[in-house]
């Protein structure tokens, strides 16, 4: 008889305990995911013929807090539509009671898989640029990630790059909406997580997940996030999380890993990471475009705000930026000086 | 079950015994090894005595649906007679009912020294609990696993089984439905079709033995939710 190892056992219960579609526009495909608290299935919808992704809870939930924050996280992704960010479709409920959604099914890689075959450094860069774009416009909605890693950004086949998983997201405040009269007291309420799925978020800082609970990835986590800080986490915690994940890109090795003592340093790389990874939220970029925009500057050859160059720094970077003209030009010159030393003789 | 083993045919109470301890005697074993810290060959004598007085004492025929779990039930029985050891010892000496189920012991034992169970890891009686709700729910799964083999070799759909033991039993990091397909030479939505079939076939074993060795039909359903989660049925 085999043994069956813990995780074999995991999965058994998982793969044979499929949810019941049955009442839905749903057919069940196959199990794609397992996240914090809901497991992610392909489904054909029947009436589109198309494929989606479904998530639905996989725990017991007696009190319906799971349902609760599976469903604000549908109402957080239907408030962010940007090409960065997986669309949701639908939300509904099973037959046995347990919530789900549906979002666009995205067939591609996890960027950790994906970097693997992106060799030249200013291409993770550009990607990098594009999840700061994504981030951006979540932060601009007043939505906060909270779990930005590589596991949750998806490259996809035809090279789009998209934020996955905002489980642990959290609304800020209303987002910027200028065909609303500011202050307007019924354009800013919301509807009771469960009751309503259509609603503007809420000017109060609303969670996903509990508060005061310590949510995220070691790593990826800021310091306050991992203290379980949760009603002052603002932007600077996901610009935490970019930091460290712009270091996986440069280095392609996760946090927490020694540096190897051959690779090349690169002061302003170093600086940027290190400013968006400041301890302290004060040292950190003041926003996602802000570090954007350092990271278009360095691709650009440009100085970086986050490091002060000596002048040796910028003639090096002068040369770098235009080392072609340099390199033509000193060839000139030398075949001039090489010219007149022959006529002079 | 119960009332199999309760009742007086003597082979359908036979039959009732041997489902009952094939699903027991492992997660029994362990967890002598375990919460009692007993050496392996005291623990398989204890194991043995364990189910020898479960028969002589008729415990299966006292034990009552509506209080309690059969599992907890057998647990506490476990707890009581350890504590008792020289008394089961004792009683395993006089000898008792012939079980026909083969308690592989070494193969047990071996499983225990592949998970590396630290004891201090797990002090409290709540994770001994859960320790034994664990690898009995192992045991279920083992001899559904073993049952689904059969039937897929009695519906020469040995390739089935395979593509099941690769994806779910072995599930190596890099496998993948694309994967399996190019390596049996099929589509991946037979793949798909063929994993679905397995599992479906897996889910429906597992909980027929599940519906065998629960005290009542309560019991069962309590039991599927633990092992299946809300949506068992």
């Amino acid at each position: 008889m085999k043994f069956l190892s813990d995780k074999a056992v995991e999965r058994l219960r998982e793969g044979a305990n499929p949810p019941d579609l049955a009442g839905t526009r749903y057919a069940l495909l196959e199990r794609v995911a397992q996240g914090g608290m809901g497991v992610v299935y392909a489904a054909q919808d029947e009436k589109l013929g198309r494929r989606v992704a479904l998530k639905v809870l996989d725990t017991p939930d007696q009190k319906g807090e799971l349902a609760r924050r599976l469903l604000r996280e549908a109402q957080v992704l239907a408030q962010l539509e940007h090409p960065g960010i997986v669309p949701v479709h639908d939300v509904g409920t099973l037959e046995d009671g347990r919530v789900f959604y549906t979002m666009k099914f995205v067939e591609g890689q996890r960027l950790d898989k994906h970097i693997e075959a992106v060799a030249s450094l200013p291409d993770r860069l550009r990607l990098f640029l594009r999840i700061c774009d994504a981030v951006a416009f979540a932060h601009a909605r007043g939505v906060l990630h909270r779990d930005l890693k590589p596991a949750n950004i998806m490259a996809g086949s035809f090279g789009e790059i998209l934020v996955l998983d905002w489980g642990l997201a959290k609304i800020l405040h209303a987002p910027r909406n200028e065909n609303r009269v500011d202050g307007d007291p019924e354009t800013r309420r919301i509807e009771e997580p469960g009751v309503a799925l259509a609603g503007p978020p809420s000017t109060e800082a609303l969670s996903v997940t509990g508060h005061g609970a310590v949510m995220g990835t070691p790593g990826y986590m800021s310091p306050e996030q991992a203290r379980g800080d949760v009603e002052s986490l603002d932007e600077g915690t996901d610009i935490f999380s970019l930091g460290a994940l712009l270091r996986f890109l440069w280095t392609q090795q996760p946090p927490g890993t020694p540096p190897q003592p051959l690779t090349r340093t690169d002061k302003s790389l170093e600086a940027m990471c290190a400013k968006a990874t400041a301890v302290n939220p004060d040292d950190r970029y003041s926003s996602v475009r802000a570090v954007a925009a350092d990271v278009s500057r360095y691709l650009d050859g440009l100085p970086v705000s986050a490091r002060s160059e000596t002048v040796l720094d910028q003639a090096g970077r002068f040369y770098r930026r235009h080392s072609v003209a340099i390199l033509l030009i000193a060839a000139y010159l030398l075949m001039r000086v090489g010219l007149l030393l022959v006529t002079h003789r | 079950m119960i009332d199999a083993v309760r009742g007086n045919d003597p082979g359908e109470r036979s039959r009732a015994l041997e489902t009952l301890f094939a699903a027991y005697w492992k997660p029994t074993y362990k967890y002598v090894r375990l919460k009692w810290n007993r050496p392996a060959e005291d623990a398989q004598d204890l194991t043995q005595g364990f189910f020898a007085e479960l028969l002589e004492r008729d415990l299966l025929g006292k034990y009552q649906p509506a209080k309690s779990r059969l599992r907890t039930y057998l647990r506490v029985c476990l707890d009581s007679f350890v504590m008792n050891e020289d008394k089961a010892r004792r009683r395993q000496k006089r000898g008792g009912q012939v079980l026909h189920v083969a308690l592989d012991f070494a193969a047990a034992e071996g499983e225990l020294d592949g998970m590396a169970i630290d004891a201090a890891q797990i002090p409290s009686p709540e994770s001994l609990e859960e320790f034994f709700e664990k690898e009995w729910v192992r045991t279920l799964f083992m001899l559904a696993v073993e049952d689904l083999r059969k039937r897929c070799e009695a519906r020469d759909r040995e390739t089935t089984f395979r593509l099941f033991e690769e994806y779910d039993l072995d599930g190596e990091p890099d496998v993948s439905y694309e994967k399996l397909a190019q390596q049996y030479g099929m589509s991946a939505t037979e793949v798909t079709n063929a994993l679905a079939w397995a599992r479906r076939e897996f889910r429906s074993i597992a909980l027929g033995r599940l519906r065998e060795i629960c005290g009542s039909d309560e019991e069962f359903q309590r039991e599927a939710r633990a092992v299946f989660g809300r949506n068992a049925r």
